[in-house]
């Protein structure tokens, strides 16, 4: 049935596939098991290490659903981590005039409308993703500062520092909570709904969507709209655990996300990626932080093998690309 | 014969100033293979485009079992049970088979997830039955060969289409092998009684496969002849506008 040539091709076939699919949990365990040994006498192994680990990954988990949808459409979302610091913030002052439930309502509102201006653009405009997001990501940084003055905003209210940071429901903290509910919702839209297939079609070949019927553009407007709504929620998680917003919140997690998502599995032209890859990839960057501030990194060190890491993980992802 | 499962009459396009058809008349009948043969730019890909509705006529009707249709995209000839394997295939190439057997049409099971038992088990009746030689279903389309992704957008077309099928240029991009292999698959869409239209720059080709020859040069038709009342010569003659002696 198959000649030599496709025999060959099935061969390349298997090789990538176990590349792609088991290179973030490889890499995990490896940095797991490595981070074990070093760190044996530093506390990195304790329950209480570990779950903080998880913890602090949540709001980072959380954008790289978003980013895995949007990546697999083909496009690229930078704003997210200005959404963050505009959301927290604006949750932040509505709560303290307004309540919990408008705080909420705000706050993820302010997300999902940054979130439809970017997919607008791309969508209907036609701009470049990459540059829209850019320009947003500027924009709303300078949002974030002069909302506040770039003062901090404490949030009091118990009931949303508990629902979204500190608290806990049948003895599990509510962090773990939100990563696991996102993480199995984000899943099954993404591997198990019409939309989800669709996504992964316009990422790969969006002429071939078009003429078969998928709406690319409504499929770019709500990619977009998803990783600016779930940046929100993001900004919400920090606001609770910190109990307190800050134009800075966020600054910083651009570079781990895409990281996170490369690494785990999820291909930056699109077509191809994984949810359960990106939470395993940004519990890796979590514990490489960790791990590196345990072993007494100084923080352009930690820089510097992050940076190493995110080079291989991009390596990776473009060797199986090009054939 | 039955009755045309296509008839087209007086169809003109013009594009701005330009008339890229005009006068063309054909009918295409269920079972039958019909060849569109002309030079570049004569106007082949354009009338694909009209008849999948992408393009809609400047004039002229195009009518259906029967039935007038005016259609204004891709999607709308699709429900007329019109299929069109294009010649860049439109496959989404780091997806399954059974995900681009489907693509924008995906089954969904009862709780309003994709079904893809049922997609997996349809497109494997199908490549059976149509012989289309690809490892497996699960396969991803990158990894497969030319011909075996040809074969992989006919047999979507024939999953989908329940009138008509126009391939454009079907076998441009495959060797010897496997244009023999897509040509087999061509010849057995007959048995589905749907129609065919195929557009091919092959002479050899369109004499194998075609039932009739329909000729177009710039935009107009020259003639439509029965493939075996006609020869290369008098088809070539046609397509050029020179006499051969
Ligand atoms: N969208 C369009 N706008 C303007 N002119 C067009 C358009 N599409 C096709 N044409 C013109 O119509 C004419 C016929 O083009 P068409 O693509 O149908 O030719 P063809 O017979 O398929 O040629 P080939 O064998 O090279 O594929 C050409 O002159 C082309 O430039
Ligand atoms: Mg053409």
């Amino acid at each position: 049935m198959t000649s030599a040539n496709t025999g060959t091709e099935v061969g390349s076939f298997a090789s990538r596939f176990n590349l792609q699919q088991y290179v973030v949990y490889l890499g995990f365990v490896a940095i797991f098991l490595f981070f074990a040994f070093m760190l044996r006498d530093s506390g990195f192994l304790t329950v209480r290490n570990l779950s903080n680990i998880v913890l602090q990954t949540a709001p980072v988990t959380i954008m790289a659903i978003g980013l895995v949808f949007v990546m697999s459409a083909g496009e690229i979302d930078l704003s997210i981590g200005s959404i963050v610091a505009v959301a927290a913030l604006a949750a932040a002052v509505t709560i303290a005039s307004y309540g919990m439930a408008a705080g909420i309502v705000v706050g993820l509102g302010a997300g999902i409308l940054i979130g439809l201006i970017n997919g607008a653009l791309v969508a209907y405009v036609r701009l470049p993703s990459f540059l829209v997001t850019l320009a947003t990501m500027g924009l709303f940084a300078g949002v974030s500062r002069s909302m506040t003055d770039l003062r901090s905003i404490s949030v009091t209210n118990e009931t949303f520092t508990g629902f979204f940071g500190s608290g806990s429901l049948l003895g599990v903290p509510s962090l773990i909570w939100w990563t696991v509910i996102a993480i199995a919702v984000g899943h099954l839209v993404y591997r198990e709904t019409r939309f989800g297939a669709h996504v992964l079609a316009t990422g790969d070949n969006a002429r071939a969507a078009s003429v078969s019927g998928i709406s690319v553009p409504g499929i770019r407007l709500a990619v977009l709209t998803i990783s600016g709504g779930l940046a929100g929620l993001a900004g919400l998680l920090y606001a609770g655990r910190l109990q307190a917003a800050k134009y800075t919140l966020g600054e910083t997690d651009l570079m781990t996300v895409i990281a996170a998502v490369i690494v785990g599995g999820t291909l930056l032209n699109g077509g191809k990626g994984s949810i359960i890859g990106a939470l395993v990839g940004s519990l890796m960057m979590g514990m490489l932080n960790n791990g590196l501030i345990l072993m007494g990194l100084s923080v352009s060190d930690q820089m510097i093998v992050r940076g190493l890491i995110i080079l291989t993980a991009v390596a990776v992802s473009l060797r199986d690309k090009s054939r | 014969m039955s009755a045309p499962i296509l008839q087209l009459q007086d169809i003109r396009k013009n594009f701005g100033g330009l008339t890229a058809i005009e006068n063309f008349s054909l009918e295409v009948f269920p079972g039958e293979i019909v060849a569109l043969v002309g030079d570049n730019g004569a106007g082949k890909s354009t009338l694909v485009k009209i008849i999948s509705g992408v393009h809609p006529p400047s004039s002229g009707t195009i009518t259906i079992e029967g039935k007038p249709v005016t259609m204004s995209n891709a999607t709308m000839g699709r429900a007329h049970g019109i299929e069109v394997v294009y010649q860049d295939l439109a496959l989404a190439d780091q997806q399954t088979v059974y995900m681009n057997m489907f693509l924008g049409r995906e089954p969904l099971n009862r709780f309003g997830l994709l079904d893809r038992r049922r997609m997996i088990d349809e497109t494997e009746k199908l490549v059976k039955e149509l012989d289309v030689r690809i490892p497996s279903a699960h396969a991803t389309i990158r990894d497969l060969s030319g011909g075996q992704r040809q074969g992989v957008a006919i047999a979507r077309a024939t999953h989908w289409a329940s009138k008509l099928i126009l391939l454009d240029e079907p076998t441009a991009a495959l060797g010897v092998a496997e244009t023999a292999r897509v040509e087999a698959i061509v010849q057995s869409l007959k048995q589905r009684n749907v129609g065919i239209l195929i557009i091919s720059h092959s002479l050899d080709q369109v004499f194998k496969l075609s039932d009739r020859i329909c000729v177009l040069r710039r935009g107009k038709q020259i003639g439509v002849r029965e493939t075996k009342k006609t020869d290369k010569n008098e088809i070539i003659a046609m397509i050029t506008g020179l006499q051969q002696q």
